[in-house]
């Protein structure tokens, strides 16, 4: 076998193992990745693409009702932590997905400086996957080029 | 990466999702797709009103209950009143059980909890007899 391509699988592998094992992602993205075809290899890429316009899109348009402190649209912003936890979920974002959690108990009793730090935090994980996962793909990228197979990775 | 699922191409059933969250409509087409069903996407129970006033029918409508202009919950009671006999299968993150309730109440033969995955789709199909498990 290619001593390239194998290097790059195990870096892939070990990468992927490591997303899972600190947190960021969870079993619903091997669900993700189980839909990806020849038919549609980039579908992972495309729908992750998605999740991380619409966490730019609703932290913005959160951070707007949370602006000021007399008006706060409690449920404008408990609506769109809905949405996200939603699409997190959907993805497996796992880290994004629980900063939500503690971000929806923080609306349902009105609490703005703890909504604002979640937003906060939640900007920052959403981030931090995005470039993981850019990192994950570029290694995809990488082997498929050196003529390699994406390896299948058994996360237990 | 492919793994090993049932292709129901030969069974024709075709489906419609319903859901205002662009991830999980691709997400749900995507999953129809791979098990062979044709389907629709539209972005609120409105639109699936619509689509169903324009003479489209489905097999399976995979209804999510929060949606801006009408949620799942009046699009499934209009779909009904219109006599629109299709299974409908609810999907929601929500799961207070009162909310569950007047969803089911509505006029769905099932419910599943988001996120959809492969197993919780054919979960759906064999509970409402479009799928045998071999």
């Amino acid at each position: 076998m290619n001593t390239v391509v194998a290097q790059l699988q195990r870096q892939f592998q070990d990468y992927l193992v490591s997303l899972y094992q600190q947190g960021f992602l969870d079993n619903q993205f091997t669900e993700l990745r189980k839909l990806q075809d020849e038919g549609t290899p980039d579908f992972v890429a495309e729908v992750v693409s998605l999740f991380f316009d619409d966490c730019s899109k609703l932290i913005n348009s959160m951070s707007r009702s949370l602006e000021r402190p007399e008006n706060v649209d409690f449920k404008q912003v408990d609506s769109g932590v809905h949405q996200l936890k939603g699409s997190s979920s959907s993805v497996g974002a796992r880290r994004v997905k629980n900063v939500c959690i503690s971000f929806k108990e923080c609306c349902d009793v009105q609490n703005r400086e703890g909504c604002l730090r979640c937003l906060q935090q939640v900007d920052y994980e959403y981030k931090m996957l995005k470039t993981k996962l850019q990192d994950l793909f570029n290694l995809e990228q990488q082997i498929v080029q050196a003529g390699g197979a994406i390896p299948q990775v058994n996360i237990n | 990466m492919a793994d090993e699922v049932p292709n129901l191409a030969e069974s024709k059933l075709t489906a419609l999702v319903v859901d205002d969250n662009y991830v999980n409509q691709s997400m749900h087409h995507k999953l129809l797709d791979r098990l062979g069903i044709e389907n629709d996407v539209v972005c609120n129970g409105q639109e699936a009103v619509d689509v169903h006033c324009s003479g489209r029918n489905y097999d399976l409508i995979l209804m999510d209950m929060d949606m801006p202009v009408m949620n799942g919950i009046q699009a499934t009671k209009r779909l009904r009143e219109m006599g629109i006999e299709s299974k409908i299968a609810g999907v929601t993150t929500r799961a207070k059980e009162e909310e569950m309730q007047e969803f089911m109440e509505a006029g769905l033969n099932d419910f599943q909890e988001k996120p959809l995955t492969i197993s919780k789709l054919l979960s759906i199909l064999h509970k409402l007899d479009f799928y045998v498990h071999t």
